[in-house]
């Protein structure tokens, strides 16, 4: 294929800050007077700035989708297997976009931000925040970047629900919308694992009420087990089972409740690792920006009636071993689609992975986003 | 012997490739300008973007197949993956002015729940497929053979045509389901259109047809 595939990344790269002191109104109804979003970008716009695509980020991701920072192969950006030069979404062809949300940790004005009315970090008094609210904030960087019209937005699960906003409120300024292991809203079961994730931070002794700043606390328990459960969420149990199985850490049982099997562990593990660096508000907000996701409820429960004024182009994709947002989540999308007459394609991949199975480099999966980003890059060269 | 298996492969994949041709293009006269249009089982698309070509036509195709979709995708097809054996729930009734069914009507299972499917999601079906009654499918059988032809270039033990059919067959099934034939194109083997004694000479057969209006 091209030389490009042979390099592992798009190497190094920087966040960049931009500050907003036009208000934003929040769909809460409270209002954000001045903020700042975090993004990076990849790749170079063109001339005619038509070849912009936006990726947004989903529940427990940021701005940094590709590349690294000062070299480090353990900084490597969320979605660097899809994005860089010669891959999938081909920095060589497109400046892609990665913006850390609203209420976010990552460096956007979120809980752990200092709140310049009071010179005090944010806590509990930071808005509810929502994927509107996030569209709008998007929209606002895209215009200061001179971006009038993205070639595409795309992302998964959360992120796939913002591209898929994006075509409902801004339906002029986007091409294409890639939605990946998305649902156009959350089940009864999916707010009940957020609701336990958010009860195992509030119920921390850390957490003060959300101003755990000010006492130099960190609710690490909370925020810990609400991952361990996302985790489980995130993965099949067939995947579970083939990485874990029953295997044991020692020889034997150890007849305690320390760790005896692997998956025990590993849950541990990733739970202490994500309490180091991410922030509990900020988890706390976006499990509710995802319950409060459903674009559909002002069109009493009719996706369809909510994408009359869509232009754009979809490609939805699903994975068969998804239980968090299985594919007839994604049909249902598509199915609303599909009455308006939009061009639309989806594709079901046939993974193990379950949820997780966007973030990896499955074959099938990747060549389809290729073919796609392809065809854009065609069609927007062959005008004229 | 390989090299003989070799290019009888390849003859098989020209002569289908000749059969789709014909078909296509009947179809295409078939078809209205400006329509829109669902693929059953639509391959890499080729039909689909042919009517858009030709009869600029809007739609959808459905098919099951990771490759295939990954073509389809390729060539700028709006493809949705799905089984067609699972029916049409994700489209609405009346939603297309033709759903095709092309040469893929004798491999499917649920022959009938995919008809009545079709028939609800389209104002009219089109729908072809190579003809059993054959005369020379009758001859081969005469002689005690499994008939193959271009049109059938399957064997007994790779064929994927589990309800291989006739073209009485067909319009007895019309008759006892309710559906008014519209149109008839039969083809020979040597790809003419064929007046008389369809049944015995048709190697193709192309429908065009609605439900009886109640």
């Amino acid at each position: 294929m091209t030389e490009y595939e042979m390099t592992s990344s798009i190497g190094d790269v920087k966040p960049q800050n931009m500050m907003f002191d036009e208000p934003l109104l929040l769909k809460s109804g409270e209002t954000l007077t001045d903020y700042q979003l975090t993004y990076e970008t990849y790749g170079s716009l063109n001339e005619d700035k038509s070849n912009a695509v936006l990726v947004c980020h989903a529940l427990n991701a940021s701005h940094h989708v590709a590349g690294t920072y000062d070299g480090d192969e353990k900084t490597l950006g969320w979605w660097d297997n899809l994005i860089g030069p010669g891959k999938p979404l081909d920095t060589d062809h497109f400046f892609v976009i990665g913006v850390n949300n609203i209420g976010g940790c990552h460096g956007s004005t979120g809980p752990s931000s200092i709140n310049p009315a009071t010179n005090e970090p944010w806590g509990s008094s930071f808005p509810m925040v929502t994927v509107e609210d996030w569209v709008e904030a998007q929209a606002r960087l895209a215009t200061r970047l001179k971006i009038e019209v993205f070639a595409a937005v795309m992302g998964g699960s959360l992120g796939g629900m913002q591209a898929l906003q994006w075509t409902i409120d801004q339906p002029k300024r986007l091409k294409n919308a890639v939605v990946i292991a998305a649902a156009p809203r959350l089940s009864a079961q999916n707010i009940a694992f957020n609701e336990v994730a958010r009860q195992a931070i509030t119920l921390d002794q850390e957490f003060y009420g959300g101003d755990y700043y000010q006492q130099k606390a960190v609710p690490r328990r909370g925020l810990k087990i609400a991952r361990m459960i996302g985790h489980i969420t995130y993965l099949s149990d067939d995947s579970m089972d083939l990485k874990f199985g029953r295997a044991l850490r020692e020889d034997a049982l150890q007849f305690n409740f320390d760790t005896d099997f692997q998956i025990e562990s590993y849950l541990r593990y990733q739970g202490d690792k994500f309490a180091e660096t991410f922030d509990a508000n900020t988890y706390l907000r976006i499990t509710k920006a995802l319950d409060y996701f459903d674009p559909a409820a002002k069109n009493a429960g009719n996706l369809s009636a909510t994408l009359t004024q869509s232009e754009s182009n979809y490609l939805i994709i699903s994975f068969t071993s998804d239980w968090r947002f299985s594919p007839s989540r994604s049909r249902e999308i598509v199915e609303a689609l599909v009455a308006n007459k939009l061009d639309v394609s989806y594709a079901e991949i046939d993974s193990p992975h379950g949820h997780d199975a966007f973030l990896m480099d499955e074959p099938v999966y990747h060549n389809l986003v290729r073919a796609y980003f392809t065809r854009i890059w065609r069609d927007s060269n062959s005008v004229c | 012997m390989r090299t003989l298996l070799e290019f009888g492969g390849i003859v098989t994949v020209f002569a289908d490739q000749v059969i789709k041709r014909q078909d296509y293009e009947i179809i295409t006269a078939l078809v209205s300008d400006e329509a829109t249009v669902l693929d059953l089982g639509c391959g890499d698309g080729s039909l689909l973007s042919h009517l858009s070509d030709t009869r600029n036509i809007s739609g959808y195709g459905v098919e099951r197949d990771d490759k295939k979709v990954l073509a389809s995708l390729s060539n700028g097809i709006n493809v949705i993956q799905a089984d067609l054996e699972q029916g049409l729930s994700g489209f609405a009734t009346d939603a297309f002015d033709y759903v095709i069914l092309s040469l893929t009507l004798q491999a499917v299972h649920e022959t009938e729940t995919i008809i009545e499917e079709m028939l609800r999601v389209g104002k009219q079906v089109i729908v072809t497929f190579p003809n059993f009654g054959l005369w020379r499918h009758r001859l081969q059988i005469f002689f005690g053979e499994t008939p193959t032809s271009k049109e059938l270039p399957y064997q007994w033990y790779d064929t994927p045509n589990v309800h291989v059919l006739t073209i009485k067959d067909f319009e007895e099934y019309c008759k006892t389901h309710g559906i008014s034939i519209l149109e008839r194109i039969v083809i020979n083997e040597a790809g003419n259109m064929v007046g008389v004694f369809p049944n015995l000479l048709g190697a193709l057969a192309i429908y065009r047809f609605n439900k009886v209006a109640k």
